[in-house]
């Protein structure tokens, strides 16, 4: 019996150190050789896998980085600037910054704002509905409210309003871009989240003439080019009957958003405009309105924007205006 | 006579031909019209007149000049408001001519008497098809492709039969049954000149024998038209499907991709058959046809003949107005037609009906879990599997739904009809289809 024992002891002891000696072997003959950087780097990053950055995943990212030998064109939105500093100093090259980003919705047509013609009864996606008809309020241009970016959202810095129907983008948001792609009418695009995390941009993509336009939403975009005219530092320009602000040019002087007849221009996280005879009174919801948490230390640190562009003409542009408004 | 039907899958829902006995009547002009550029399947038209223009009934407003488009005329007399972009049934903005009424003038040489004129003798091949081109004709079964089209036999292949389908068999609608019963000798004509046009000698008429009285209307008149003959067909949705009636009238089977012509048919509606008559022999062209207004809770149910671009308010106002339960207003029948967006948009050559459903009947089930029960397979007359074709679709594999073939779906619903857990089907399988067409675009160029 006892021999039994020790037959199958030495046998199994025997068979183990072959296969250890050839395990080595093998592993010295297809080594993979692998910077140790790329470990290092994939350390720091946050894990998130959303492919902000443009790749497939923070391991992907890590690699491209290692192997380009150079920061240009890399960003993790997520980590911001302080994780790219970081892993500047860790692989010795200087890292390309970029101001942090945050995703905005330009629409504005709420349940309110874009009173419900029909109701949309199929398959609760965007990309669906978008194909079938032109949206509940009307506007072939405006929110569908079925909810496909809080689906994409990996960082739950989405919901939607009840009320209003529209998403609402938390200040968590990191901007990953993963909503923009969800969206099938491109309404969602992320922006420079500017200095102390104030913002002005244009909530709407209607290109419609002012008539058909206001038949579906009171808040559109009528170009009607008072807030071109008004605008120093030519950072509004029209096109298609629609503005669009130019965040790198925009030094959120504040002087557009009053002449908006349809409040179309939204201004977020500003104090709220002293009380002036002839503005108008200020239709910003009140999810907008409210301070920032200032606990978000990407916005703390951001000194870039502040150096907007100050060096735009202000002398008058060539083309003749023509107000379509009427 | 035997009565055939296509073998694969098919439905049997229920029929609901409420407007079957009533005449057609002629729909009064209305004060202004928006007559669409994009009325077929292929590509919109190019507008020819302008803001302020004078039109008459018949006049050509839009040119079709790309390979698959068709002409558009106006089917008014009147001024031109604009030319600009009307929501269409889907609420997006498609270019339409917008025109004022003013009294009822049509253009010099359209014959607008009813009498019957047979003589095709002396006309030719290419007349015929030139003819057809020049009138702006498209498929009225509701497809809206350009009739002429059809006409011209690739090289390589050979017409050998002309179908005309007259099954209509989607619920509700009569306008094809009415049109069979009221101009029966006008309709074998365009049936002749379409044999014509296409060089063969012989044409089948294929109908449901839920129709026997058109059947036998058709039957008493064949005698004096060498060459057609008529095919009652078993009653099974959806046989009107091109490929389906080519499989139940000739028992061929349309290859994958391929079109009718593959088997050496090419099929047309008897609303097509009908215009091509109208335009050939009266020099008439399109700019009326026949709609079906029909729904439970309206007070009486019609077939209208109607000009193109007449507002669909205004056939309900006909009607008796919108009931007060209503759900749903559906351009085309319940099975293939799309709920409409508004009321204001007008009928155009595809529109073979316009359907109110209730508010009970309109509303969709809630969609539940796939139980894998395979009844959408079973009735799928394409013989695909659609409920993985959407899954597929939902999870954005689109060359898996290319593989699948989900591109030889014909849209019939059949899968979404049938479906005990109420999944929207359908809903997912037209958007693969669509994504599905992009990419083989994209390949292609």
């Amino acid at each position: 019996m006892n021999e039994i024992i020790l037959y199958a002891v030495i046998s199994l002891g025997a068979i183990g150190v072959i296969a250890a000696i050839i395990l080595f072997f093998v592993a010295q003959k297809f080594k993979v050789i692998e910077d140790p950087r790329i470990d290092e780097v994939e350390e720091v990053l946050p894990a998130a896998n959303c492919g902000g950055c443009g790749f497939a995943g923070c391991r992907n990212f890590a690699e491209e980085i290692v192997k380009a030998e150079n920061m240009e064109g890399f960003n993790c939105p997520v980590g911001g600037a302080d994780l790219m500093t970081d892993i500047g100093q860790a692989l010795g090259l200087e890292a390309d910054l970029k101001d942090p980003e945050i995703a905005v919705l330009r629409c504005n047509g709420s349940c309110e704002h874009s009173p419900q013609k029909v109701q949309y009864d199929g398959v609760k996606s965007c990309f669906v509905a978008n194909a079938l008809f032109s949206g509940e309020g009307g506007c072939a241009y405006g929110c569908l409210g079925c909810g496909d970016c809080v689906e994409a959202c990996d960082f739950d810095a989405m919901y939607m309003d009840e009320q209003t129907g529209l998403p609402v983008v938390k200040d968590n948001c990191n901007a990953c871009g993963a909503c923009v792609k969800a969206c099938p009418r491109n309404i969602l695009e992320l922006r420079p989240r500017g200095k102390k995390d104030r913002r002005i941009f244009v909530a709407c993509m209607n290109e419609e003439k002012a008539i058909p336009a206001k038949a579906n939403c009171s808040v559109t975009c009528t170009a009607c080019r008072k807030c071109e005219k008004v605008c120093k530092f030519d950072a509004i320009k029209i096109e298609n009957f629609l503005a669009y602000i130019d965040p790198h040019k925009c030094t959120l002087c504040r002087k557009c958003a009053p002449e908006c007849e349809t409040n179309t221009i939204w201004e977020v996280n500003f104090r709220p405009r002293k009380e002036r005879p002839a503005v108008k009174e200020q239709t910003v919801p009140d999810k907008i309105a409210e301070k920032p948490d200032s606990a978000n230390p990407l916005t703390k640190k951001d000194e870039k924007s502040d150096t907007a562009v100050k060096d735009a003409s202000s002398e008058s542009k060539g083309e003749a205006k023509t107000d379509k408004q009427v | 006579m035997t009565l055939k039907t296509f073998k694969l899958g098919g439905i049997h829902p229920p029929e609901h031909k409420i407007s079957a006995g009533k005449a057609i009547e002629l729909m009064p002009i209305p004060t202004q019209v928006s007559i669409p550029l994009g009325q077929v399947l292929g590509v919109p038209s190019i507008p020819i007149v302008k803001r302020g223009d004078q039109v008459q009934v018949g006049q050509l407003i839009g040119k079709g000049e790309a390979f698959i488009s068709a002409q558009v005329h106006s089917s008014v007399s009147g001024k031109v408001l604009k030319v600009d972009g009307v929501p269409d049934s889907s609420g997006y903005r498609r270019n339409a001519v917008l025109i004022e009424v003013e009294g009822d003038d049509w253009t010099d040489g359209i014959d607008r008497s009813t009498e019957l004129n047979r003589n095709i003798r002396e006309l030719t091949q290419s007349d015929i098809i030139e003819k057809i081109k020049s009138s702006g004709i498209v498929g009225l079964g509701g497809a809206t492709f350009p009739s002429h089209v059809k006409l011209m036999v690739p090289k390589g292949k050979v017409a050998e039969v002309l179908l005309i389908n007259g099954v209509e068999c989607e619920p509700y609608l009569t306008s094809d049954h009415r049109l069979m019963l009221e101009r029966g000798e006008e309709l074998l004509v365009g049936c002749q000149i379409l044999m014509k046009g296409l060089g063969v000698d012989r044409a089948i008429i294929g109908i449901e024998n839920n129709k026997m009285d058109a059947i036998d209307h058709l039957a008493s008149l064949i005698a004096d038209y060498p060459g057609i003959s008529i095919q009652a067909l078993k009653v099974q949705y959806p046989q009107g499907g091109e490929k389906q009636l080519i499989k139940a009238c000739i028992n061929r089977e349309v290859p994958s991709g391929k079109l009718p012509i593959e088997v050496g048919a090419v099929v047309n509606n008897v609303g097509t058959a009908f215009a091509v008559y109208e335009a050939v022999q009266k020099n008439k062209p399109l700019i009326e046809r026949i709609v079906t207004v029909a729904g439970k809770s309206l007070m009486e149910s019609a077939n209208f003949q109607v000009r193109i671009g007449t507002p669909i308010s205004q056939l309900i106002e006909k009607v008796g107005g919108l009931p007060e339960d209503t759900g749903k207003v559906i351009s085309g029948g319940p099975m293939m037609g799309k709920a409409l967006n508004s009321l204001e948009v007008p009928v155009v050559k595809g529109t073979s009906g316009i359907l109110i459903m209730n508010a009970k009947e309109a509303k969709r089930s809630r969609a539940v879990n796939c139980i894998r029960c395979g009844k959408c397979t079973a009735v799928c007359p394409m013989g695909l599997e659609p409920f993985y074709l959407a899954q597929l679709a939902k999870y954005e594999d689109y060359s898996g739904c290319e593989k699948n073939r989900i591109m030889d779906c014909i849209e019939c619903g059949s899968c979404m009809y049938t479906c005990p857990s109420y999944r929207p089907l359908l809903d997912y399988i037209r958007l693969g289809k669509t994504q599905v067409g992009k990419l083989m675009r994209s390949r292609q160029n």
